[in-house]
């Protein structure tokens, strides 16, 4: 009974060792735009990070590649 | 660029929940948090339609307007991400959203409701782009590596579309005004006869 008992308590009294660390913020952080790359190497080829049109040109080809099924069957 | 956005095709949809997967599975999203949904509407009866649903990244996003803490905010390229740094998880943004797209996990202490979870348009966060903190609380950031949406992406029938708005309402603009109905569909008359199509009709052989 008292094992139980114990068991519970500890429960209740670590509940909280898992919760992480968090910091008051204000306002949301300004982000890096994504055309500026993520500096990892998997990253789709055919433009240059860090580039704002060739990563747009990039998005537009592999949109109409990948989702215009027209474009190949037709 | 104009605005990054979604269309779901709901002739196309047939409701295999690829979508749904590929984004579980790209993000890591944990039990209980499903970013993208597929709804169906009137199941098992004819005219059944199958879309699939997440965060619409709205011009003008209700959930933004109704934040109580300003964690929202807008990319350049019209993504509505959030910090979740300053979300307090008060579930104002779920009673807003007409799509229902935000999630809240039940992850904190004594079940408490966490902060915010929602579709990021594989945009990622606020954190550094690529990075693990990035990756830990919003998933991985494909636009930056050049790619789209893996939900669109893994579609097997194309009925999602993501991608530049323009581009995408292309697609669809071209897709409606080819497919056509009835016999005109593509296949129709080469695989059953079809007069419309040009084909002669089936017989007995």
């Amino acid at each position: 009974m008292n094992r139980v008992l114990i068991l519970i308590a500890a429960a209740f009294a670590l509940a909280a060792c898992g919760e992480r660390p968090q910091q008051m913020k204000d306002s949301p952080r300004q982000d890096t735009s994504a055309f500026q790359g993520t500096g990892m190497p998997f990253v789709a080829p055919g433009w240059k990070v860090g580039d704002k049109p060739s990563w747009e040109a990039q998005l537009k080809t592999r949109t109409q590649n990948g989702q215009n099924d027209y474009t190949k069957v037709n | 660029m104009a605005r990054m956005k979604f269309i779901c095709d709901s002739e196309r949809c047939i409701e295999c929940n690829g979508c749904v997967t590929a984004c579980k599975n790209e993000h890591e999203v944990p039990w209980g948090v499903n970013r993208r949904r597929v709804v169906t509407l009137n199941d098992g009866v004819p005219g059944e339609r199958s879309v699939s649903v997440a965060c619409m990244h709205c011009s003008d996003a209700p959930c933004m307007a109704v934040c109580p803490v300003n964690c929202f905010y807008r990319t350049d390229e019209g993504v509505v991400l959030h910090d979740k740094d300053v979300c307090i998880g008060c579930g104002y943004c779920s009673y807003a959203c007409p799509f229902g797209a935000p999630q809240f996990p039940s992850a904190g202490t004594f079940g408490v409701r966490g902060k915010m979870d929602k579709c990021t348009f594989c945009a990622g966060g606020p954190e550094a782009n690529g990075s693990e903190a990035e990756f830990e609380k919003y998933g991985r950031n494909r636009l930056a590596e050049g790619k789209l949406p893996a939900c669109a992406e893994m579609c097997s029938t194309k009925a999602l579309l993501a991608g530049d708005g323009d581009v995408v309402a292309d697609i669809f603009r071209n897709r409606v005004v080819k497919r056509g109905k009835g016999a005109e569909v593509w296949g129709w008359g080469t695989a059953y006869g079809s007069k419309q199509a040009g084909q002669p009709a089936g017989g007995k052989s």
